[in-house]
Formats: C-alpha cells, structure tokens, sequence
C-alpha cells in the first residue's frame, strides 16, 4: 500500500518533468512556426502567437524561394544514392561477413575508417578533383560522393546483420548445384528486410541533411538542394525573416511526417547502427 | 581460361569480387582525394587557377604560426569532447526519466527526438532567431524584466558556449535512445533482487544500472566524440566563426580559407592536419575502450 503511492506520487512528478522537458524541446519549433504565420511587419514578438495567421509566406518561399525545386532536387540526390548504398554495401558485405580471410578483414576495417573521415577535410581536393571528371553541378556528381561517404556505414551494418544469418543455409545451396555467386541473391538477400530498412532510414536522414557536400557539388540555384535553399534565404534574405521561417519549416515538415510514420524503425536503426 | 573459370565457381576467395563498386568508389572519392589533398597542400594554389607554385612546408609553417588555426583547434576540441560531457548526461537522465511507462513518455520521447532528424544548418537558422539581438525571444525575455538586450553571439566565449550548448541539446536524442536501448535490456530481476536485499534507489542506480550501461556509454561516447569533431553546420549557420575567427572549428575554417579567402593550398594544408587529428583520436579512444572492456569483462 505505501509502496504504491509512493509510485503514484512519483508518476505525477515524472509527468510534470516530462511535460517540461518536452515544452523545452518544442520551444525553437515554436518560434520558427510563429513567426512564419506572421506578416514581416509584425513587431510582435516571436513568443507571442500570431494573430491572424496566414500562410503568404508559405507561397513566396514555394515560389519566389523555390523550395519546392529543392525539395525535389534532394529527392532525387536522397533516392538514388540511398538506392546505390543499398546495393553496392549489400554485395559488399556479403563476402566480408562469409569470407574471413586477411584481404576482406582489410577491406573492412578500410570501410569503417572511413566513416570518421571529415568530409570537410578532404573537400577541397574532392571539389578539384570533381572540375577534372566534369562533375560539378551534375547529379551523377553528387549521388556517385554522397554514396561513397554513405557506404560505410551501410557496409558496417549489412556485415554484422550477414554474420548473424547461419552459414549452413549457404552450404545447403551450395550442395544442392546453387553457384556460389548465385547464393547471395537467392538465400541471402531475401533475409535481410529488417537491415535494409535500417540502412533506408539511417542514410536516407543523413542525405537528407547534408550540407557539405552538397555546396561544394551544387553550386547552380537550379540544383539547389533543401540545406543549400535554407541557408541562401537566411544569408541573402534576411530582409525576409518570416518567409526564411516558412521555408526551414517547409523544410522539416517532411522528415518529421516520414518520422511520425515509421517512429519504431528509426529507433531500431539507430540502435543497430550504434550497437555491434 | 579454365583456371579462371574454377576460380570463380570454387574458390570462396572470388567472391571478393562483389566489393569491387564500393572499391572502386572509395578509390576514386576517398584515397586518391586524400593524396591529392596532401599535394595541394604543398602549393599556393587559389581554388580556381590552372597554375599554382610547389611552395614547400610554407603552409605548414604559416599553420602553426596562425592564430585563427590554433582558436579553430581549440574549439573543435571544445566541441568535440565537451558536447560528449554534455550529451552524456542529458541523455542518461532523459533515458531514466522516459524508460518505464507512464502517461506522458512517448510524447516526450518524440519530441526530444525530433531535433536530432533536422539537420545542424537548419537548427542554426532557428536558433538564430531566439539569440538573435534585435528582437530575439531570449532578448524578448530580458526586456520583460527590464534588462537591457544582449548581443549573445558578439562575445567570442558566449558564441562558443552557445554553439556548444545548442549542439548538446537538440542532439540528446540520439544518444538518449541508446541509453534507452541499454536500459531496457537489463533484466528487471536485478533490481528487483537488490531492492529485497535493501538497496537504496542510489546504490541500485551505482551499482546495477551503470555497470549495465557500459556498451552504451562506449558507443554514444564514440558516435558523439567523432560527430562533435566534425562540427560545421552549426558554426556556419549561427556566427561564421565570428566574431572575427572566434568561434570557428576546423571544418567551419577550412570552408573560409577556401571560399572566402581563396587560399586551397592553406585549407588543403588544415585539411590534412584536422584528417590526421581526429584518425588519431578515433584509433585512441577505440584502444582505450576496448582495453576497458577486458577489463570488465575478461
């Protein structure tokens, strides 16, 4: 009985710290959307709510600040270097979680160090390198960068997922008249949904959000991703607070949706990608 | 011919093979730009021009002499380790606060998280609004009380403290999931047989639920460290690296040297050294856990 209403006692105070927590959380996103529902001559401040909120700032920054261009422009940057990551770390891993022999244990331990490599600190010559293969401003430039700097990360977590697969269903199909290039596709890849969602998740935020190598490669307006698009409105714009706020909620707007939706997922994957 | 085709149905060697596209790439977008990086750091070279001088150590020389780069270092270890500290704590309480069920919890899970989706340029631009001066809701505040407003991000220190800060807050989400991972593979048993045996809420917090926790104290530790030394998009968005070169990391430098300052040669150079610091820091801080694992569990 005493026990009990100490619980309840203790629930109440993790309710309110709770609620507290999550109103400290919840205050930038506040900001930013208070003040893209209000007029650029409004002097309020930004904690008060608008008045008669109104969303032409909405339109000027999907018209006039071309952010619906971005985000289609990252779309398509975000699905096929997502594709391309998928793809080349799948086969990858395969021989380096199944194969343990000295040049696939240097191969891996080459692909995980590379996730600490600064990507700024290799930009520059990255970005000559880019204006010798004719590069920049192209797509292909920046899918084929992002993938690389993408793979790692994917490689890491497709080798532990693969080890984890029992190694005698390979066998059996190698009995059985399967080629060995052959199991891949047909034994393996079929089990590995739970990881690929992961990796999905996982990469497709980080492209989502990267900033660096998207303005070093995408330097025309017309190629501007969502990153890019943001920060040209807050350096050039700043005339224009309250539409510069509509395009960065603009901006986040679909990865919270996307979040909302698969909530369970992104947990699961950051988790597996932090936990060997 | 036949040797070939053998090797390839047989020996479980050819399967190599299958990493070649992400050889190939890492080739092309890791090795060969680190080489020539290393080159171009030996050259005065502009950023634009077809012609640059071979210039020896200068570069080298003219980093160590350069105040702008040793703030920049300074900083990034600042950044670095202390959004560690920070984050560590931070997400270590949150993860205690939000592990067992109650009304509130998901809620506020989702919205600590949120932050950590969105990335560091876009959280500096919406910060700038809260700390800006001229009508920022923090100055918005001191108003209220009669205080007069404060230029936050005009003070070297304070600007650092703020990016640091904002850093170590709005990404506590990431690491409060890994601790909430932890926390809800130790088995309830534990705490349970020490509460019967008289352990205080301290001592089962001491004793059980840290010593559990290590895994995850490793990794947000290493995922948090390497990210914090990578710091850009926030400096970037939030002062620039001002005032002056205050606030700059390696990274936010390298991007000024380059495009502001067109000095390719100097940021190739800083480039290098910031490559070959945090190379080391992340093969350091892997010798140093794992030596602790053996220690706990061997």
């Amino acid at each position: 009985m005493g026990k009990k209403t100490i619980n309840n006692r203790y629930n109440g105070l993790k309710n309110i710290g709770a609620v507290l927590v999550g109103i400290f959380y919840f205050i930038p996103f506040y900001t930013v959307i208070s003040i893209s529902l209000k007029t650029r001559t409004d002097r309020s401040s930004h904690w008060a709510l608008p008045k008669n909120p109104q969303f032409s700032n909405y339109l000027y920054a999907l018209t006039k600040g071309k952010i619906g261009l971005a985000i289609i422009n990252t779309l398509i940057v975000t699905f096929f270097s997502v594709f391309l990551i998928l793809a080349f770390g799948s086969i990858a891993s395969y021989p380096l979680a199944r194969v343990k022999n000295k040049l696939n244990k240097a191969l891996l331990s080459i692909f995980v160090g590379v996730m600490m490599v600064p990507p700024l600190s290799v930009l520059v010559p990255i970005y000559k390198e880019m204006v010798t293969l004719h590069g920049i401003n192209t797509y292909w430039g920046i899918i084929l960068l992002t993938t690389t700097y993408g793979l790692p990360k994917s490689v890491f977590m497709f080798t532990n997922f693969i080890s984890t697969i029992p190694k005698e269903l390979d066998e059996a199909a190698l009995l059985d008249g399967c080629s060995q290039f052959a199991i891949f596709p047909r034994i393996v890849l079929p089990n590995l949904k739970p990881v690929i969602a992961s990796i999905v998740i996982l990469s497709g935020i980080n492209i989502w959000n990267d900033y660096s190598f998207q303005l070093y490669i995408l330097q025309k307006p017309k190629l501007r991703t969502i990153t890019l698009a943001i920060s040209t409105f807050f350096t050039e714009g700043r005339a224009n607070m309250p539409a510069a706020a509509a395009a960065a909620v603009l901006s986040v707007f679909p990865v919270i949706i996307i979040y909302l939706c698969f909530q369970q997922y992104f947990i699961e994957g950051s988790v597996d990608a932090a936990i060997k | 011919m036949k040797h070939i085709k053998t090797f390839l149905q047989n020996d479980p060697r050819a399967l190599s093979l299958l990493t070649l596209p992400a050889v190939a790439l890492f080739i092309t977008f890791v090795l060969v730009p680190i080489i020539s990086g290393l080159r171009i750091s030996f050259t005065d070279w502009n950023g634009y021009s077809q012609s640059y001088a071979y210039v020896g150590f200068s570069n080298y020389q003219e980093m160590f002499r350069n105040d702008a780069v040793w703030v920049a270092f300074r900083n990034t270890i600042i950044y670095g380790f202390g959004s560690t500290a920070i984050q560590t704590v931070i997400g270590l309480s949150l993860a205690m606060l939000l592990c067992r069920k109650f009304l509130m919890r998901n809620v506020t899970r989702t919205f600590v998280y949120l932050p950590a989706m969105v990335a560091q340029v876009i959280i500096g631009y919406i910060w700038y609004f809260l700390v800006s001066y001229e009508h920022g809701s923090f100055n918005d505040i001191l108003k209220l009380f009669g205080h007069a407003p404060v230029d936050w991000m005009a003070k070297g220190w304070r600007a650092i403290l703020f990016i640091l800060l904002i850093n170590s807050v709005e990404y506590s989400g990431k690491t409060m999931i890994i601790f909430l991972a932890g926390l809800e593979s130790i088995p309830h048993v534990y705490q349970e047989a020490a509460e019967i045996d008289g352990a205080s809420g301290w001592q089962v917090f001491r004793n059980i639920t840290i010593p559990m926790l290590l895994p995850a104290f490793t990794t947000s530790l290493v995922l948090n460290i390497i990210g914090g030394l990578k710091m850009f998009g926030l400096v970037v968005a939030l002062t620039d690296g001002g005032p002056g070169y205050a606030s700059h990391s390696l990274s936010s430098l390298i991007n000024s040297m380059y495009f502001a300052n067109q000095q390719a040669g100097f940021s190739a150079a800083i480039g290098v050294f910031s490559f070959i610091f945090i190379m080391c820091v992340s093969v350091l801080l892997r010798k140093y856990l794992n030596a602790k694992d053996m220690k706990y569990n061997g």
